[in-house]
């Protein structure tokens, strides 16, 4: 790791002040559980730290008339401990639980969570987010891509978004509000994810110079019937391989709204419009949990070796959606 | 006199029962001390550059930024300009420093430039390895295959393989190395304790340090694993020493994660087409395979197949490809789990093409099995038993609605486990206090602990009434800790060595008993006339007999050793495991695993059990989990790390049940090792109980979702 200058700013204002116009500047240190490692394997080599768990205002989770209000620099566990909240929101409430070591919750934060950096082996093994060789081949198409996205995989980017938070907040319509040195501005969660067109480009929306300091959960998330699936290879220490969030309106079992957004396809969280379509206006039940399955994976483009990633797709909406009514 | 033989069962008071480990409070309170827990005053880190690219020749090496680095005292080449390095992670410089930081920052100083040359990294068959990238053995055959598969009325055909696997030991490769003048003091991680002078002395000779190996003292306490990766001090070993000598102070280099999945273990990969064939009532007659894995540059071996079940007729080709990867170092039975998995799954193929059950077609062939066939009939037999197999058991396919189905597999497995040479030296003081003190290693296993119990069995004291000394050349040497000989090697030379201690003992108290010592026996903490227990003195007394010279006895172990009698080899066992897989996802878990497995006589059935435990744990790992994942593109392994080498957690073991044969046809072959047999069948009993359970074979470890939902017909690998 390189040497680095420490920040530990107790308000936002300065906290911002401390960061740069360019990514290797500075770096805002939440939790650290990916930052330190990224750091240690000289992926990312910042100049300085900008510790924010000393930011009050960052912290607390808020039951308000808007909805909830998450603090960026709360853990995870922190958040799991407001099961009154959660228990509304059983699609974060699931995601949080895939989070299954015990550590990683105790230190990890939401903010951390959604801007964490993917997993992308390529990416992790210096060869850059879009992987590319030396002579500026992608290698994930002709590589080990058995991890890699089976939507939006034509270029630049071929990595999966690897929060499971993510889609589960994009389901519940969540939002987060970014300060920086032109004050604040609110983006739904969705937003705060693109795809890369190249090199320069990371794959969230936030400025170098900004800061992640609330995510809120508008109330009227809370009528809806939500839930999480995740398929994961092992109980143990790990990302999940899909997932599916789910939120519906329901009119007894009448689909009236439908949110679908699947995790780890895609360099983003992937909204299932195609499944969302399908849903509305029909009675849910087993039958049209697997025609919504089947939906979801429309649009796939499945690399040499991850084609089961679009079984687990549907598998993953499916029983989302059974979990929600369930 | 005290006799050499195993006491008989009634007569047992410590051997065979269940018994924690002596060093069990030390590791679990965090007290034991592991080489990387050494930290002699003066400590400087050492760390390693090595090679970025697969193949490649070294057109230029300079230290001289590194070497003036801030805190950095010391560097050291292992290689030079014009070598070649033949694999990512290979060693080429290592750098001491006074902060583990400050070493690391300056090997990146390090300048090295490589011309790159082509490289083979992928695990690939022989036809697409290119010429001169693998050795193809002669074919070996038995019999007439031609006429085995005329006469056989079902052939079964398939495709099976698992991966290169890595050792991934908990505590990496490495040690601290200190001078004292010309004496040399390391804190190895080792599986060989006794055996490192050679080694040394070559090693540092090599960098132009004049040492003999009378001056090396190795120690190792307790070690976090080593599965056969651990018998050589290897290149970063010397290193220590040589950056150690030069910068005047004790140098600690341990492996880095990275570096040691790429480098510090490899268990080769093995794929083969096999085609087997059998009469309608099961009798095996043939048996053909093609074969080939890698194990890196260098080849590794020639594992033949079939495994256990000696078919009458056969023809086998196996080729070794030659890749650039860390080369292959002896993983827990080597090419054992490999030749049992393509056996057993190939067999339980043709089972199910003959509509037999697996367990019905195992026992009708069991007589080619060989001499141990009456073991693995009843051990499957109890393994059946165990796991509830003729209830549970159902065809291929389970039938049950809804996407989780259930299944059940089985394999045997065999092993030799000979007790290995070594010397032990017992110790009886005046006051009664007694040290058994050996050149052996704890790899984890318990070796400390059966070491003190059969030296307190044979004195008639409780445990805590000897002493057990290991891990150190100041005792008497020991053999490496390879072919779980270890147990057999040290009960042996400890039996040997208390008894004659013993005996010496026995001589000097008959007097005062009024008898002579063959009337004597020690049992209970006391020394006693056989067969009239009112003639006793204490233990105590009987030693403040002996004046002040102690008694000393050094016993010598294994099948060359006077205690031949007490040891032997070869071993059977018979797992059953039971799964369920959610065929819509592929996700496969193990539910449940019976190891029913024999070793002559067990010494201590707790930490005997935990082997097995060990054993069962790690298969389902490599079942399931684990893969070395190598890109041919770069050259670069792409999982040398604890996210992407996957092993499982606790919440992905499912239930272990241990049964040991302990019947006195079992036991009166002596004591024989255990630590590597029970891991050769899980990954053959776990891919025969997805088959069960899902009605097709996965032909690959480890079975991911995607190689689950391939064989499924649903995705997957395309
Ligand atoms: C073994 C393991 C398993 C895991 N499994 C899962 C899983 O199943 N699902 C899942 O979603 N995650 C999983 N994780 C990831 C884990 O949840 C994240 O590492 C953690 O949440 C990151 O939070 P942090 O506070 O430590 O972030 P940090 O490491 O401190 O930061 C991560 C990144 O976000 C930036 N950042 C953090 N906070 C802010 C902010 N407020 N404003 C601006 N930038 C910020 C940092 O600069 C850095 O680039 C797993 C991690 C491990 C190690």
């Amino acid at each position: 790791m390189r040497p680095f200058e420490y920040g530990n700013p107790s308000t936002v204002a300065q906290a911002v002040a401390l960061l740069g116009p360019q990514w290797d500047e500075a770096a805002v240190l939440a939790g650290g559980t990916d930052l330190l490692s990224l750091m240690k394997d000289y992926i990312v080599s910042p100049k300085r730290l900008v510790n924010i768990k000393n930011i009050r205002a960052l912290g607390g989770v808020r039951e308000e008339k808007a909805g909830l209000r998450i603090g960026a620099a709360v853990t995870l566990e922190e958040l799991y401990e407001h099961p009154g909240p959660l228990g509304r929101y059983p699609a974060l409430r699931t995601a949080i639980e895939g989070v299954s070591s015990p550590q990683m919750r105790g230190m990890g934060t939401v903010g951390g969570d959604l801007l964490q950096r993917p997993r992308c082996w390529y990416f992790r093994n210096g060869f850059g987010l879009l992987a590319r060789n030396a002579k500026g081949q992608p290698l994930v198409p002709g590589g080990d891509n058995r991890y890699h996205a089976i939507f939006a995989n034509s270029g630049p980017a071929y990595f999966v978004c690897p929060s499971s938070l993510a889609p589960a907040l994009v389901t519940l319509g969540a939002s987060v509000r970014l300060e920086g040195p032109k004050g604040a501005r609110e983006l739904p969660v969705a937003q705060l994810f693109q795809i890369p067109k190249d090199a320069n480009e990371r794959e969230h929306a936030i400025a170098p110079q900004e800061i992640l300091a609330e995510i809120l959960i508008p109330a009227s998330a809370a009528s809806t019937r939500n839930a999480t699936y995740e398929v994961r290879e092992r109980q143990f220490m790990d990302w999940p391989l899909a997932t599916a969030s789910v939120a519906l309106r329901l009119e007894g079992r009448e689909v009236r709204q439908a949110q679908i957004v699947l995790g780890e396809v895609a360099p983003t969280p992937w909204r299932a419009e195609a499944a969302e379509r399908e849903l509305a206006g029909k009675t849910l039940d087993e039958a049209a949990a697997a025609r919504a399955g089947e939906a979801a994976t429309q649009g796939a483009h499945p690399l040499s070796r991850n084609g089961y990633k679009v079984q687990l797709v549907r598998v993953a909406v499916q029983r989302a959606l059974l979990a929600a009514i369930a | 006199m005290a006799d050499l033989q195993w006491p008989p069962a009634a007569n047992r008071h410590l051997i065979g029962k269940s018994i924690s480990r002596i060093d069990g409070p030390w590791k679990s309170s965090g007290t034991a001390k592991y080489s990387y827990d050494m930290n002699p005053p003066g400590l400087l880190y050492a760390k390693m550059v090595t090679s970025p690219y697969a193949h490649a020749k070294i057109t230029a090496i300079d230290t001289s930024a590194a070497e003036h680095a801030p805190g950095v005292h010391a560097v050291h080449l292992f290689t030079a300009v014009g070598k070649e390095v033949t694999c990512e992670g290979q060693e080429v410089a290592a750098v001491a420093a006074d902060t583990e930081e400050q070493a690391e920052d300056a090997a990146r100083l390090v300048r090295v430039e490589y011309d790159e040359l082509p490289y083979l990294v992928a695990d690939t068959d022989p036809t697409h390895a290119g010429a001169g990238n693998f050795r193809q053995n002669s074919e070996e055959t038995q019999g007439n295959p031609t006429q085995g598969f005329q006469q056989a009325e079902v052939v079964s055909e398939g495709e099976y393989g698992l991966p290169v696997i890595t050792h991934c030991c908990m505590e990496s490769h490495g040690s601290v190395a200190q001078w004292d003048g010309d004496k040399l003091n390391v804190w190895l991680s080792t599986q060989n304790v006794s055996g490192q002078g050679g080694e040394y002395a070559q090693g540092l000779s090599n960098a132009g340090i004049n040492f003999s190996a009378s001056n090396l003292h190795v120690d190792c306490q307790v070690m976090g694993g080593g599965f056969g990766s651990k018998f050589s001090a290897d290149t970063w070993g010397v290193a220590a020493a040589v950056l150690a000598k030069k910068a005047g102070r004790p140098v600690k280099l341990m492996l880095d994660r990275n570096v040691e999945l790429l480098v510090a273990g490899c268990r080769p990969s093995m794929h083969g087409k096999i085609r087997v064939g059998a009469k309608r009532d099961g009798t095996l007659v043939a048996w053909e395979s093609q074969s080939w894995g890698t194990g890196g540059v260098r080849g590794f071996g020639v594992p033949p197949i079939p495994y256990i079940f000696d078919i009458p007729n056969y023809s086998r080709t196996h080729a070794n490809v030659l890749t650039n990867i860390g080369a292959a170092r002896a993983w827990r039975a080597p090419n054992h789990p490999q030749m049992c998995y393509l056996t057993m799954t190939a067999l339980e193929d043709l089972a199910a093409k003959l509509g037999m059950d697996p367990l019905d077609f195992f026992l009708k062939n069991i007589a080619l099995t060989g001499e141990r066939a009456d073991y693995y009939k009843q051990e499957l037999q109890q393994a059946a038993e165990m796991i509830g197999w003729k209830q549970k058991w159902h065809p291929r396919g389970d039938k049950t609605p809804g996407s989780i189905k259930r299944g059940l597999g089985l394999s045997i497995h065999t092993w030799g486990g000979a007790g290995h040479q070594g010397f032990c030296r017992t110790t009886i003081h005046p006051d009664g206090s007694v040290e058994v003190a050996t050149g052996s290693q704890d790899l984890g296993t318990g070796t400390r602990t059966v070491i003190g119990i059969v030296a307190a069995e044979t004195l008639g004291l409780p445990l805590e009434g000897v002493q057990v000394e290991i891990g150190d050349t100041k005792y008497p040497p020991d053999g490496a800790s390879g072919g779980s000989s270890t147990v057999g090697g040290v009960t042996s030379s400890t039996r040997v060595a208390a008894t004659d201690a013993l005996n010496q003992l026995l001589a000097k108290v008959a007097p005062s008993l009024g008898t002579t010592p063959d009337k004597l026996e020690a049992a209970q903490g006391q020394i006693r006339v056989i067969g009239d227990p009112s003639k006793a003195i204490s233990w105590k007394q009987a030693c403040a007999k002996m004046g002040a010279t102690p008694i000393v006895a050094q016993g010598q172990g294994g099948s060359r050793g006077p205690g031949r009698a007490l040891i032997s080899a070869g071993v059977g066992g018979a797992q059953m495991a039971e799964v369920s897989v959610d065929v819509d996802t592929g996700v496969v878990r193990m539910e449940k695993m019976v190891a029913v497995q024999d070793c002559g006589l067990v010494i201590d059935s707790k930490t005997a059990e935990s082997q097995v435990f060990g054993a069962c744990i790690m298969g389902t790992c490599y079942a399931l989990h684990e893969e070395k994942i190598m890109d041919q593109q770069t050259g670069t392994c792409l999982n040398p790390n604890m996210e992407f080498y996957k092993l499982g957690g606790i919440d992905d073991i499912g239930d272990i049940v241990v049964h040991f044969m302990t019947d006195p046809m079992y036991e009166n072959r002596g004591v024989i090792g255990l630590g590597e047999p029970p891991v050769v069948s899980p990954g053959a009993a776990i891919s025969n109980a997805v088959a069960n359970a899902i009605g097709v074979r996965v032909p690959e470890l480890p079975m991911t979702p995607d190689r689950v939902l391939a064989a499924l017909g649903k995705g997957g690998q395309a």
